[in-house]
């Protein structure tokens, strides 16, 4: 069995060839990629896609209303709702560095909500 | 019980009840929508015509030609912009030249200042015309005006005079009395010895809540525009007309006040009087048109298009008279072009001619509260801009960056008798949102002043209409 | 009437790095005159991460690759002014600006940098038929509404234009709670990354809707239905193939338009495909000391790019102010051939080169294993193979000084198919 996919890692847009293997579904084999990374990427992408995470946060005695946070790691794809649904309740006081934790550890995933700028 | 009722608050209503607003006596003013010139005013050429077109025998000849002589001091009057920049009747092929030379002929005739130029003379004048023009008519006293600037101007300055402005009333019942007329609205009811139907392409509906008549009725046709960015200068400094047809004025090339430039309009009959949309059709056609008369016209620069709807009335010509069925009712309808040319010599026939016979028009002893103009600063010197910020540091706060506004003139035309409460309602005043961006800088700043001077939250802000909410909820919630 | 060497028009990511580069290269007289309340320009609004990939080798939020560069101004102590509007330039460099701190203010520059970036296309002129209610914006004003002030414009949101902008925006408004119900390109191909295409659209299940315009928006005061139609090679609707979808907003992500009023006051010449200044190899425009860099001269897709670009005209304004520039000297013409839709800068004079000229360009349609030819003279004198381009995507050809030398006519750059 094979599936297509585009790689995104870089702007070659490798259409990449996914091979699986009849007898226990396991990728066999990853073609049509001009280099290595397109391989880590297809694996990574069918086995466990992850994502980084960017959005907003309610901050208080800022001059804007929302801080932007963004996950200090990648993410499960399928996370993301869940995570987004966290930020909801959030709500931080100004000033704030860029970097701070906003979240620990959310959702128990190991990966922290970080500011991603700093808002006086 | 109010004097006079007036429903419409579009420039023929407005400039009525200004007028009334020099004698003696009560106005209010009925509007259905949320702010004043939201009708035909707001869609239009803009043009104060020369009066070289309307029939013989007509109101619409008699009120063009005495309107064209009366906007300049009119606009003096309310400190709006006035440019009279003439126009030209351009024809482009040798079969035209009957048409225009009949033209020509009414002219001289109705003792319109006009002149009779060849190609040379033509496009020495206007380098931009065709290249196929063969003859043309000037027509030097052609003007343009800001028809909405006018209207909002005309209504403060009434409101300065005692007049009334009741916005969201929309008539829905009249009941007539012996001696007045008590009008319900969505809102309240209004008793008033008089009512004067202003009210655009609804004046039948209107009429039709007294009377049975059926002489007239509104057949709304809609006329589609491309607006170009400023220029400097204007591709055509006049107004360029195509030869009209049994469809209308054709359409046209027009300067504005503002040195924008519009194309258009088509002419297309609707059914629905709020049906303002722009059409694929329509488009096409004006585009195709346009370029008739006029060459290199950058079509790349255009900024937005719009619709106007006009009350063309099954006469084909205004019907400014008192009801014969209808005591001191009197119908201000079917103004639809020269209407805006004609306004302010309509408004003088209605007084004068109408309302003076059964009522006594005494002028006021009081001296008149002037309108304070609109803060223009991108107009001003930098002594009279600084003057201006060392009274106020909003006026140095600069909101438009297309039209150079600040946060001071914004919050000046909030706060004013006939004051802006929409996004649009500022625009209209002030231009945020007028110019080649189209409020994508501005906007979220003028939300922000509006609710701030207005007391509510960013979420209740309107665009135009009171269903118009432009935010629909907080992130994060 | 207070001087300055260098006046820099706009504190984004391109005023930001030619103030830094000009003072690094021995001008410390500087100013930027920044219309927001902060410095940073559209990066602040930009909250997603992919930027600096190419400058720092991390791939950073909008507002955290401004602040590396806002840092470095505040360590230089470079002069800014905030809330600073300039309202006037002429080309004798005279600047008015307007701030609540000082009102109105005219000053005279020794040199000026324009980086006033861009505005985005509106529906308006773009001329989409139907009625023109609450609900229809550029994609950038949504995003900073929803960014910055915190707002939901909409619910149900149809978007036009796949490039970048539109493709963030899809996904930001998903990510929001919003339902958006596609994206509709007039082109045959999206003109946005693959990877956007991806993490925002696929990731959302957004259909995308490929040689599609929206030909009409429906709704009074509030939208309520966009009709989207296919369209021919011609660009025009095509007649039975409207597909209708019940949104109340509409987002145009149509293009950006240089923001050229002030340079144009001033009597810079403007290019005619770019909509940008005219420029030579020391991004200088035809107005003596009026310099350009950014995306106010051409539009840029990646932010450091963009740095690059303002670090070479602030160093180039900086040799301008040190009368190090060779002024009126022989310019080569750096012409755009078949397959190329654009060069930046637009011509050379060789003798204010380093060792090479760097030349940014775009293509005009996408390419794949073709090559990229330079002819000096008509004679083919660089090949270079590219696997692939596409017009979103910017290419560059760097050219040594002694490629340019005994030109006599131009250098033309063009895509061939053969080598």
């Amino acid at each position: 069995m094979e599936k297509e996919m585009v790689c995104i890692v870089c702007p070659m847009s490798c259409h990449l060839r996914v091979g699986f293997s009849d007898v226990d579904g396991s990728i066999e084999s990853v073609t049509g990629n001009t280099c290595p990374r397109g391989d880590v990427y297809a694996r990574k992408e069918l086995t466990n896609p992850t994502r980084m995470l960017t959005s907003t946060v309610k901050i208080e005695g800022a001059q804007y209303e929302r801080l932007p946070v963004i996950t200090s790691s990648d993410i499960p794809k399928s996370m993301m709702r869940a995570v987004m649904e966290q930020l909801r309740h959030v709500v931080v006081k100004a000033p704030v560095n860029n970097k701070d934790v906003v979240i620990a550890n959310v959702c128990g995933l190991n990966v922290d909500i970080i500011a991603s700028r700093t808002m006086k | 019980m109010y004097d006079f009722l007036v429903i419409g608050a579009g420039i023929s209503g407005a400039l009525i009840a200004r007028d009334l607003s020099k004698y003696q006596c009560s106005v209010a003013i009925l509007e259905k929508d949320n702010d004043v010139a939201n009708g035909v005013t707001s869609g239009n050429s803009a043009m104060i015509h020369s009066g070289h077109d309307p029939k013989d025998g007509t109101m619409k000849l008699k009120m063009n030609l005495r309107g064209n002589e009366m906007w300049e001091d009119l606009c003096k009057e309310l400190k709006v912009d006035f440019w009279r920049n003439g126009a030209m009747v351009v024809a482009v092929s040798e079969e035209e030249l009957p048409a225009l030379h009949k033209l020509h002929k009414q002219a001289i005739d109705r003792k319109v200042p006009c002149r009779l130029l060849n190609h040379d003379e033509a496009l020495a004048m206007e380098p931009n015309l065709s290249d196929h023009v063969v003859e043309a008519m000037d027509l030097p006293t052609t003007g343009l005006v800001s028809p909405w600037e006018s209207c909002i101007a005309a209504i403060e300055d009434a409101m300065n005079n005692g007049v009334e402005l009741f916005l969201g009333n929309k008539v829905e019942k009249i009941v007539k009395h012996a001696d007045h007329y008590e009008v319900h609205t969505t809102k309240g009811v209004y008793q008033s010895r008089f009512v004067i139907n202003a009210a655009g392409l609804y004046a039948d509906k209107i009429y039709g809540m007294v009377s049975d008549c059926t002489d007239w009725k509104i057949n709304p046709r809609k006329g589609e525009y491309f607006i170009l960015d400023k220029q400097n200068p204007t591709i055509v400094t006049r107004t360029i007309y195509p030869l009209p047809s049994e469809k209308g004025k054709g359409v046209l090339v027009i300067p504005t006040v503002h040195h924008n430039v519009l194309l258009g309009p088509n002419s297309e009959p609707i059914d629905d009087p709020e049906a303002n949309d722009n059409t694929y059709d329509a488009l096409e056609y004006v585009r195709r048109e346009v370029g008739k008369c006029v060459k290199n016209i950058p079509m790349g620069d255009n900024i937005r298009t719009y619709a106007g709807l006009r009350p063309t009335g099954s006469t084909n010509d205004f019907i400014i008279e008192e009801a014969k069925d209808a005591e001191r009712f009197i119908n201000v309808a079917c103004i639809e072009s020269p209407g805006l040319a004609s306004a302010p010599a309509i408004s003088e026939y209605v007084l004068n001619e109408i309302i003076s016979k059964k009522f006594d028009l005494v002028k006021k002893t009081e001296p008149r509260i002037e309108r304070r103009p609109w803060i223009i600063m991108n107009r001003m010197d930098m002594d009279a801009k600084q003057e201006l910020v060392n009274g106020d540091t909003k006026f140095a706060q600069m909101i438009c960056r297309c039209e150079h506004i600040s946060e001071g003139e914004i919050v000046d035309i909030i706060h004013r008798n006939c004051g802006a409460t929409t996004v649009k309602g500022v625009k209209r005043r002030v231009r945020p949102g007028a110019g080649r961006c189209q409020g994508g800088f501005c906007e979220p700043k003028v939300v922000a002043i509006l609710a701030r001077e207005l007391k509510v939250s960013p979420l209740d802000v309107l665009l135009d209409g009171d269903d118009s909410h432009l935010l629909l909820e907080r992130t994060k919630g | 009437m207070k001087t300055y060497d260098l006046v820099v028009i706009g504190g984004g990511s391109a005023g930001l790095a030619a103030a830094i580069s000009a003072y690094d290269n021995g001008v410390t007289d500087i100013l930027i005159l920044e219309r927001d309340k902060e410095l940073g320009g559209i990066l602040n609004q930009c909250i997603h991460n992919g930027f600096g990939l190419h400058t720092f080798k991390e791939e950073l939020s909008g507002p955290s690759y401004a602040e590396r560069f806002i840092t470095m101004i505040h360590d230089r102590g470079i002069q800014f002014k905030l809330n600073a509007m300039v309202t006037h330039l002429s080309d004798e460099k005279v600047v008015e600006y307007v701030t609540p701190a000082e009102g109105y203010v005219r000053i005279q520059a020794k040199a000026v940098i324009l980086a006033m970036g861009c505005r985005e296309r509106t529906r308006g002129a773009i001329a989409v038929p139907g009625y023109r209610p609450a609900g229809i914006w550029s994609a950038g004003t949504a995003q900073r509404y929803l960014n910055m002030e915190g707002y939901m414009v909409g619910r149900k949101v149809f978007i036009l234009g796949s490039g970048d902008i539109g493709l963030i925006m899809a996904r930001r408004m998903s990510l929001e709670g919003a339902q958006v119900m596609g994206v509709a390109e007039i082109m045959p191909y999206s003109n946005g990354l693959p990877r956007n295409i991806k993490q925002c659209l696929e990731d959302f299940d957004i259909p995308l809707f490929l040689s599609h315009t929206i030909s009409r928006i429906e709704g009074k005061q509030r939208v309520n239905q966009v009709t989207i139609q296919q369209v021919d090679d011609k660009m025009k609707p095509i007649a039975g193939t409207e597909k209708v979808f019940d949104v109340d907003t509409v987002l145009f992500s149509v293009g950006l338009i240089p923001e050229n009023a002030l340079s144009e006051e001033a009597e810079v010449k403007l290019h005619r495909r770019t909509k940008g200044p005219i420029v030579d190899e020391s991004y200088q425009t035809n107005v003596d000391g009026i310099f350009a860099c950014g995306n106010v001269l051409h539009v840029h897709d990646l932010v450091d790019w963009v740095s690059q670009e303002g670090t070479k005209a602030g160093k180039a304004a900086s040799r301008y102010l040190k009368k190090e520039l060779v002024e009126g000297g022989s310019t080569i013409d750096l012409d755009a051939g078949i397959g190329v839709g654009y060069i930046v800068p637009h011509k050379v004079n060789p003798d204010n080169i380093g060792a090479t000229v760097e030349c940014m360009f775009r293509v005009t349609r996408t390419y794949k294993n073709v090559f990229v030819k330079v002819y000096k003279d008509g004679e083919v004198i660089k090949t270079v193979k590219k696997r692939a381009m596409a017009p979103a995507e910017m290419e560059n050809i760097v050219l040594k000084k002694e490629d340019l030398a005994g030109c006599k006519k131009n250098i033309l750059i063009q895509v061939s198919e053969e080598q």
